[in-house]
């Protein structure tokens, strides 16, 4: 006995040092010894169940064939939709530089035990250090967040689920874009804090990840609101519904590797109808104009240009137009009530650059908005070769071209 | 010369068991291991606490209040060790537990089921009670629990108790 308990009181001493830190020899000792037990009972049930599965229990699979061909066909036509909302998304994303964490790559693992205690809701995984997991990385299911990992072991990973009441995840509403944390209770539940009672929040409102936390990557589903009350101190008591069924996980996936990069555009825009018109259509003649406005439009146009990058085309437009008696006829901006062209470099405040000949490139112009105009103003504006997406100066001029072609 | 006045509750009167060693070692990872393993697929396995059961068993059977108060931390370090609380904290209530039922085994009759019910249920309430004690005093933590669903999970626990310990009276040997 007395040999035990100073061997126990040893191993509670002991630090051994792991690649992930030095971790306590009798925690070690605990987590090695039960894990092979678990591994070896799931692994030993999963095979009996996948023998039932897989010879035994075939019935109703061609009737479940047929209703999932019928439901893959639906889900392909509504895919074709939600990717062309995506790829606008993603376009806009681009446009304006937005860099937000992508997820590169995860590791399957499968749920071997829990903590055992309703006091501390872990779960652990089958996979850990030699898979390349480590503390901190997001774990998750393809229906929402579980948690996110605690401690690594050899081949074992301790994972801290959202419900845990020394958990936390930076979470937002999705309607109200309202943002809080996520914590878990003493019960089990899981609730959103920090969101102020005077603001509006709904049964069912969807919660995704804000991406504030510096763990998981913005936009994964975490649950739906599921009870709303007045709690203390002004906030809102809010009970949430977890995506995930966290009493029931058998398989997750740990994000392993995050990168943090804007959404690129795949190849040109695509060429709208109101571009090709724009080609075909007759312009307004130019006007001359005197040359002083030129100077005080081209400053106001680039000054526009550094601020506000949708609004950008409409303020050069009506300096110019403002400007226009007093410019001279060879650096004139054509008073058109058809806006230039549709791309436009970084130059785009200029109302010079608007009057870029069909011929030129505008993707190339690497200057700021206050460049020289090199070639005089030509009565028809739109530009039949110009290649918007190659114009990344400042990332604020392609904004202006679906303005100036929806203007028309 | 007198022979010592023995009375019921006299040691010598009550029986003590002992356990071999494969049994006191293997039985406590076999439960604990399994109490980690079950709720991954039954979720209603959360609510027992089968360290808590098998101290109980020893401390009552052994009879030792020194053995009791091993087997209790020796259990508690165990669970503490699957948990992400510091260790201690499991192992504090059970040793205690298994004092008290140690004490308690040499009083009362420990073998019906009525007073096992019974036993067990204390002992889950003591034990929630210190495990509440520790985290609010000594670690600062605040632990808001639901009285109903203790309740609902000692009275389970005692219904397991009685079960389980008919299961585990086998593997006792006669001292």
């Amino acid at each position: 006995m007395l040999l035990l308990a100073q061997l126990l009181a040893l191993a509670v001493q002991v630090k051994r040092q792991t690649a992930e830190g030095p971790v306590r020899l009798i925690r070690i000792v605990s987590v090695n010894m039960l894990a092979p037990f678990e591994r070896l009972l799931i692994y030993s049930g999963q095979g009996v169940r996948s023998i039932w599965t897989g010879y035994i229990d075939l019935r109703d699979v061609r009737r479940e064939n047929e209703r999932l061909r019928a439901e893959t066909a639906q889900m392909r036509l509504d895919r074709e939709r939600e990717m062309e909302d995506a790829r606008q998304a993603h376009r806009i994303q681009a446009l304006l530089q937005f860099k937000e964490n992508w997820i590169d790559k995860t590791v399957a693992a499968q749920v071997i035990g829990t903590s055992g205690t309703e006091t501390s809701r872990l779960i652990y995984l089958d996979k850990g250090a030699s898979a390349g997991i480590k503390p901190d990385m997001p774990v998750i299911t393809p229906d929402g967040v579980v948690g996110k990992v605690l401690n690594v072991y050899g081949e074992t990973a301790q994972v801290l689920l959202i419900n845990d009441p020394t958990s936390g995840v930076g979470a937002m509403l999705v309607n109200s874009r309202l943002q809080g944390i996520v914590k878990g209770t003493a019960t089990g539940e899981v609730q959103l804090n920090y969101i102020m009672s005077d603001e509006s929040v709904q049964v069912g409102d969807p919660l995704v990840t804000s991406g504030g936390d510096r763990v998981f990557p913005k936009g994964l589903p975490i649950g739906k609101v599921a009870r709303v009350t007045q709690g203390r101190n002004l906030f809102w008591d809010i009970r949430m519904k977890p995506a995930a069924d966290l009493n029931r996980l058998e398989e997750v996936l740990v994000i392993t590797e995050q990168k943090a990069r804007a959404p690129e555009l795949d190849g040109q825009l695509p060429i709208r109808a109101s571009d090709i018109l724009s080609q075909h259509l007759p312009g307004v003649p130019v006007q001359p104009a005197a040359p002083a406005a030129q100077g005080a439009a081209a400053t106001a146009g680039a000054a526009s240009a550094q601020s506000a990058p949708g609004a950008q085309t409409t303020l050069a437009t009506s300096h110019g137009q403002a400007a226009q008696p007093t410019q001279t006829p060879a650096a004139a901006k054509p008073p058109s009530p058809i806006p230039a062209a549709r791309p436009a470099s970084s130059g785009a405040a200029n109302p010079q650059t608007t009057t870029t000949p069909t011929t030129a490139k505008p993707g190339v112009v690497k200057g700021n908005a206050t460049a020289p105009v090199a070639n005089p103003p030509k009565p028809q504006t739109a530009p039949a070769t110009a290649k918007p997406d190659a114009a990344k100066t400042n990332g604020t001029a392609p904004a202006a071209a679906p303005q100036g072609n929806n203007a028309q | 010369m007198r022979p010592a006045n023995l009375t019921y509750t006299s040691r010598e009167q009550v029986e003590v068991y002992r356990f071999s060693w494969p049994i006191s070692i293997g039985l406590p990872l076999l439960m604990v291991g399994l109490q980690a393993f079950l709720p991954v697929r039954m979720h209603f396995f959360r609510v027992f606490d089968f360290g808590l059961l098998l101290t109980i068993f020893f401390a009552v059977s052994r009879r030792s209040q020194l053995s009791g108060m091993v087997t209790g931390a020796a259990i508690g370090l165990l669970q503490d060790g699957l948990t992400h609380t510091p260790y201690g904290v499991f192992g504090i209530a059970k040793m205690l537990v298994g004092y008290g039922a140690s004490s308690i085994g040499i009083k009362i009759d420990v073998e019906n089921p009525g007073s096992r019910f019974l036993m067990t249920f204390f002992f889950y309430a003591l034990h929630l009670g210190v495990f509440i004690a520790i985290e609010r005093f000594l670690m600062g933590q605040s632990i808001a629990f639901n009285l109903g669903h203790e309740a609902g999970a000692a009275v389970a626990n005692s219904l397991m108790a009685v079960f389980l310990f008919a299961v585990l009276n086998r593997f006792k040997i006669r001292d």
